[in-house]
């Protein structure tokens, strides 16, 4: 079953350390976090769990139609969009008890002073195959 | 004269290769390896060398080659570690059994269901990293590194371990239950390995999962319309169902049947075969099915199997009766809103179905479900 960890710079339930941002960290503090999170993909995909990651600038631009012939609406960027998503991390595991397990491994990843981050991460299942044998 | 490898042919082989390798005392991961590298050698030559007359042999050969040279290389490296690497000689090839002793090892209880799977595709199947990686929509990656640690789990857990049918049927199951993602036909490889098990033993729950599969597979052209939306069954049209296949279907069924030892795979074919025979969703024996669906509930206890019961009860006896059955079953089933909306539906109650059928599209686990249930949610919901 696949699930995506998603991670954001904004929005989801308070925060239960407050770090501050990664620019005001000791540079061997973000050299320890950023060798957190590579070890991490490295090791979902030696266990084989692995599906794909990407991480998303901040700059988002909202757009949509606006009628035929004429040019796509734009807004933004939003400096204080509620909700953020900072990158995203798709897995392929046993079940959801795995997903969360892995998803919490990767919240502990370390913050100032190597303390773990705790830091919320959105875990969405996707939607698989529908089963041959249903009816 | 050059002429194109059969791919059916080496498929069949793969497991009877490894299977020799195996029983000669290699070591599970490293033969599977060899074999692999056997197939490679088999696209790459077979073309201009043409087919030889014993193909078996000729890939039996080469990837003990294969394996002997993994062998000595892994053993150059233990005895920089002072370590011995032995290497078995070859004994005699053993008989047709040899397959039935990979699916075993392939369904190895010690592997999650989804290596089973993995393995099961490559080493039994004969399918490589990159089709099951395609097949699962992962990367290649990912997939050679899930057979790999399979391959270790089933190569340290040896080849005395328990051999239990059950595990592998559940595997070729979920395989078959996968249908058709893309490049690989996963309905039709299940349907294949499970007619390759069934001419190795006479188990009848092993008969009755391939009867089980051929049924289903008989209705697949009808079960999608061309924008790939889901059909339910009572709107199937029949006239597209496989007949050839339903006919052997019902036939494995009932010399399965005979023998008197019923098993969950025969009773859900049996009820597949009611619907097959059935010339449309009215004119089902819903009172049997029913019967099915008791005999099925008494091997099994499911929830999921009580759920369709419910449904099965609401044609046969009516929809109060099915909604009497649904009462019993744990609300936390991810079709259960689906079920409870048709029924409710089937009652006169609109406004309850809409409802229930909008729960039920958001906690459908595929998108083909969701979109079916959320064509029903907004058919029922009043439009001005």
């Amino acid at each position: 079953m696949k699930y995506l960890l998603l991670k954001h710079y904004r929005g989801g339930p308070e925060r239960v350390v407050d770090h501050g941002p990664l620019e005001e960290w000791r540079p061997e503090e973000v050299d320890a976090h950023v060798g957190y999170m590579r070890d991490f993909a490295r090791r979902l995909e030696e266990s084989g769990e692995f599906v794909g990651e990407q991480a998303l600038a901040p700059g988002g631009t909202f757009v949509r139609y606006d009628g035929e012939g004429r040019p796509p609406v734009t807004d933004g960027p939003f400096a204080e969009t509620k909700d953020l998503i900072a990158g995203w991390m798709m897995i392929d595991v046993e079940d959801e008890a795995r997903a969360h397990a892995l998803a919490a491994e990767l919240s502990a990843a370390p913050g100032p002073g190597g303390e773990p981050l705790h830091e919320w991460l959105e875990v969405r299942p996707v939607y698989g195959a529908a089963p041959t044998v249903a009816d | 004269m050059p002429a194109p490898v059969d791919p059916q042919l080496l498929r069949e082989l793969t497991p009877r290769v490894l299977g020799v390798l195996v029983r000669r005392g290699a070591d599970f991961a490293t033969a599977e390896d060899a074999v692999q590298e056997a197939l490679l050698r088999a696209w790459r030559r077979w073309p201009d060398d043409g087919t030889p007359d014993d193909p078996e042999a000729w890939l039996v050969t080469v990837a003990w080659r294969c394996f002997v040279d993994a062998a000595r290389s892994e053993g150059a490296r233990r005895r920089r570690e002072e370590q011995v690497a032995t290497i078995p000689e070859p004994g005699p090839v053993a008989a047709g059994d040899d397959t039935l002793l990979l699916h075993f090892l392939c369904a190895h209880p010690a592997l999650s269901p989804t290596s089973a799977v993995a393995l099961t595709l490559r080493a039994v199947g004969g399918l490589t990293t990159r089709e099951v990686a395609a097949a699962y929509l992962v990367p290649e990656a990912t997939m050679a590194q899930r057979i790999s640690r399979a391959k270790r789990t089933v190569a340290e857990a040896g080849l005395d371990g328990p051999r239990e049918l059950a595990t592998v049927l559940r595997v070729l199951y979920l395989v078959f239950n996968e249908g058709y993602s893309g490049e690989v036909d996963l309905a039709a490889e299940a349907i294949r390995l499970t007619r390759q098990l069934a001419r190795l033993t006479d188990e009848p729950e092993v008969h009755g999962l391939l009867a089980l599969m051929l049924l289903h597979h008989a209705r697949r052209a009808s079960r999608t319309r061309p924008d790939g939306a889901l059909v339910p069954l009572a709107e199937q049209d029949r006239g597209r169902w496989d007949t050839a296949m339903v006919a052997e279907g019902v036939a494995l069924l009932q010399s399965a049947l005979a023998r008197d030892r019923l098993g969950e795979y025969q009773a859900q074919a049996a009820i597949a075969a009611l619907h097959a025979d059935a010339p449309s969703a009215e004119e089902t024996d819903w009172v049997q099915v029913v019967e099915w669906y008791d005999e099925l509930l008494a091997l099994t206890d499911s929830p999921v199997v009580r759920l369709n019961r419910a449904v099965a009860v609401g044609e046969a006896d009516g929809a109060p009766a099915g909604l009497a059955a649904l009462a019993e079953v744990d609300p936390s089933l991810p079709r259960h809103d689906a079920v409870a909306a048709y029924l409710h539906e089937r009652a006169g109650d609109l406004a309850a179905a809409a409802r229930l059928y909008t729960a039920a599209a958001r906690a459908a686990t595929s998108t083909a479900e969701r979109d079916h249930l959320t064509r029903q949610a907004a058919r029922l919901h009043p439009h001005s």
